[in-house]
């Protein structure tokens, strides 16, 4: 039986990679091959619908757009979150378990409900359609997960590290840039990838904040969709496209999450 | 766990992290609480209704079916999608090369955009070109997503177990990887079973990361809209329109302000309760650890 287990993973992964495929073959083919016939693997293998992608600024403007905001988000979520995961790590302050309470349940709150009073929100403030819109908004549940996260990570470093070094005469600042970010890099790394993950994936808020500087691909792919009518291939070739950056940071904080997880209580 | 300290300066680290959230927390639900007592006839007029819509919402058989919808979906997605992500888990690789193979691809659905999961899961299940709809009906099943509410509720299920497993998988081996080697050595000199090992080792050692899966898991299948959205549109019929898609409905596409965000409110308070009330379950016991 033990001879056997390697099956489990084997076959999940199979079911994993089987719609990635089916995706990656469809955006080789031609519309014709698409609609008229069903083959398993491109039989004409086209790569019309990429170069469509990469030569219309509609296309490429939209995957800048997204990494950018993705970026920035990330940014400002883990180093707010840094100096706050350390006071609810170290700290007893007044109202310090309603606060961390308070924060989560922003982790909650459904997008749906707030697409709308968003949109009023930064169109007040003149940041409709901005970068920096959608990298605030999505501060709104990126900051709390990244506290969440980092103050498991901080937890697990014993105090007497802090003490040693303020015996040292090193000042808060300094041990916490030197000493104590470097202590729990793998945290960083953890909560980082979280941070671009739910950023990237997230299309409601996105698509809600942005009209056209600012449009993610997520956004461009669906109007694509029912404006050009039936093009899947293009549609199949774009969502490839969106596959790439995530598999990119996946496969750097491959040893992160492994080993990141364990540390940390997360 | 160590003693914290008392300290208030401790607030000036989290003021920045208070001020972000509290900006695009605050300030958006106060003007859905605003909706929520108000009637318009366009205009920018406002009345005062008080708690209509509240009451409005929570007699119409409209939220009633979306709710259960709603409830259905979530329970079943966590019926499947834990255990299994639990078991798998087990089933990994502890160490070598295959660890990192196996991380890395098994991490891959969750840094998709939903809307492209949405699209990739319909047409992947198109009953006439894509591959799975195309080889079911082979297979002499009748199925056709579009048309049986059977067939899209099953499609939907398949998606986001697709989607989301990897999440239980990633946090339970996590959990996995901290159990010292020691603790199984001591299992096997005392002849304890495998089922054993799993109940008296592993599964308590895992039970703050699954703590954290089944949270995590529960508020984001509540809060779903997308990936169905994109995949069924709600359909056939109403039969998978949960509760974000039905209030998007109602906001955006019927534009009735009071009862879309009296339904905000009472959505948000139901997953309050119901995130309360696994955490309280969850962690029941841990102050005596």
């Amino acid at each position: 039986m033990r001879r056997l287990t390697w099956l489990v993973p084997t076959l999940y992964i199979l079911f994993l990679l089987l719609p990635i495929y089916w995706l990656i073959s469809m955006s080789f083919k031609t519309t014709n091959e698409i609609l008229g016939s069903f083959t398993l693997w491109p039989h004409k293998f086209t790569l019309d619908n990429y170069y469509k992608i990469f030569t219309d600024s509609t296309w490429y403007s939209g995957y800048r757009n997204s990494v950018i905001y993705v970026v920035i988000n990330t940014v400002i979520s883990v180093t707010v979150a840094l100096p706050a995961a350390y006071a609810f790590s170290r700290f007893r302050f007044l109202g310090d378990k309603h606060l961390f309470f308070w924060l989560l349940t922003n982790r909650m709150a459904p997008a749906a409900v707030f697409a709308l009073p968003f949109f009023q929100l930064y169109s007040a403030i003149g940041l409709f359609d901005t970068h920096i819109a959608v990298a605030l908004a999505h501060c709104l549940f990126n900051i709390p997960l990244a506290v969440w996260i980092l103050e498991g990570f901080m937890s697990s470093v014993p105090k007497q590290l802090d003490e040693t070094a303020y015996l040292d005469g090193y000042g808060f600042w300094r041990f916490f840039l030197r000493i104590f970010i470097p202590t729990i890099a793998a945290g960083i790394g953890v909560a980082a990838f979280f941070c671009f993950m739910f950023s990237w994936v997230e299309l409601l808020l996105a698509k809600t904040l942005t009209s056209v500087a600012a449009k993610p691909i997520a956004a461009t792919m669906t109007r694509t969709a029912s404006s050009s009518g039936y093009e899947l291939g293009l549609l199949a070739a774009a969502g490839t496209l969106t596959i790439i950056p995530g598999a990119i940071v996946i496969y750097f904080v491959r040893n992160y999450i492994a080993k990141g997880f364990a540390l940390g209580r997360v | 766990m160590y003693a914290k300290t008392e300290n208030q300066l401790a607030w000036l680290y989290v003021l920045p992290v208070v001020l972000l959230v509290a900006f695009n927390a605050i300030i958006p639900l106060m003007a859905v609480v605003n909706y929520s007592v108000q009637e318009t006839f366009g205009n920018n007029i406002f009345f005062f209704e008080g708690v209509k819509w509240f009451e409005q919402v929570l007699h119409s058989e409209r939220f009633h079916a979306s709710l259960l919808r709603q409830l259905a979906f979530t329970g079943i997605i966590l019926v499947i999608e834990v255990p299994l992500g639990v078991a798998i888990a087990l089933a990994m690789p502890r160490k070598g090369p295959w660890v990192s193979v196996c991380l890395v691809l098994m991490a891959l659905p969750l840094l998709i955009p939903w809307n492209v999961v949405g699209a990739m899961w319909n047409i992947f299940a198109l009953p006439d070109i894509g591959m799975l709809g195309r080889t079911l009906n082979r297979l002499g099943v009748n199925y056709n997503y579009t048309q049986q509410p059977i067939s899209a509720w099953a499609t939907l299920i398949a998606m986001d177990v697709w989607h989301w497993t990897s999440l239980v998988v990633l946090l339970a081996y996590a959990g996995l990887s901290a159990i010292p080697e020691a603790y199984y050595q001591a299992a096997k000199i005392d002849g304890a079973s495998a089922w054993a090992v799993f109940r008296y080792i592993q599964l308590p050692k895992m039970k703050r990361v699954l703590t954290i899966a089944v949270l995590l898991r529960f508020m984001d299948s509540f809060n779903i809209y997308t990936e169905p959205f994109v995949l069924t549109g709600g359909g056939p019929g109403n039969a998978t329109t949960l509760l974000s898609i039905d209030l998007v409905k109602i906001a955006l596409g019927q534009f009735d302000l009071g009862p879309a965000a009296a339904m905000s409110l009472i959505y948000f308070l139901i997953i309050l309760l119901l995130s309360w009330i696994f955490y309280t379950v969850m962690t029941r016991g841990e102050e005596q650890r």
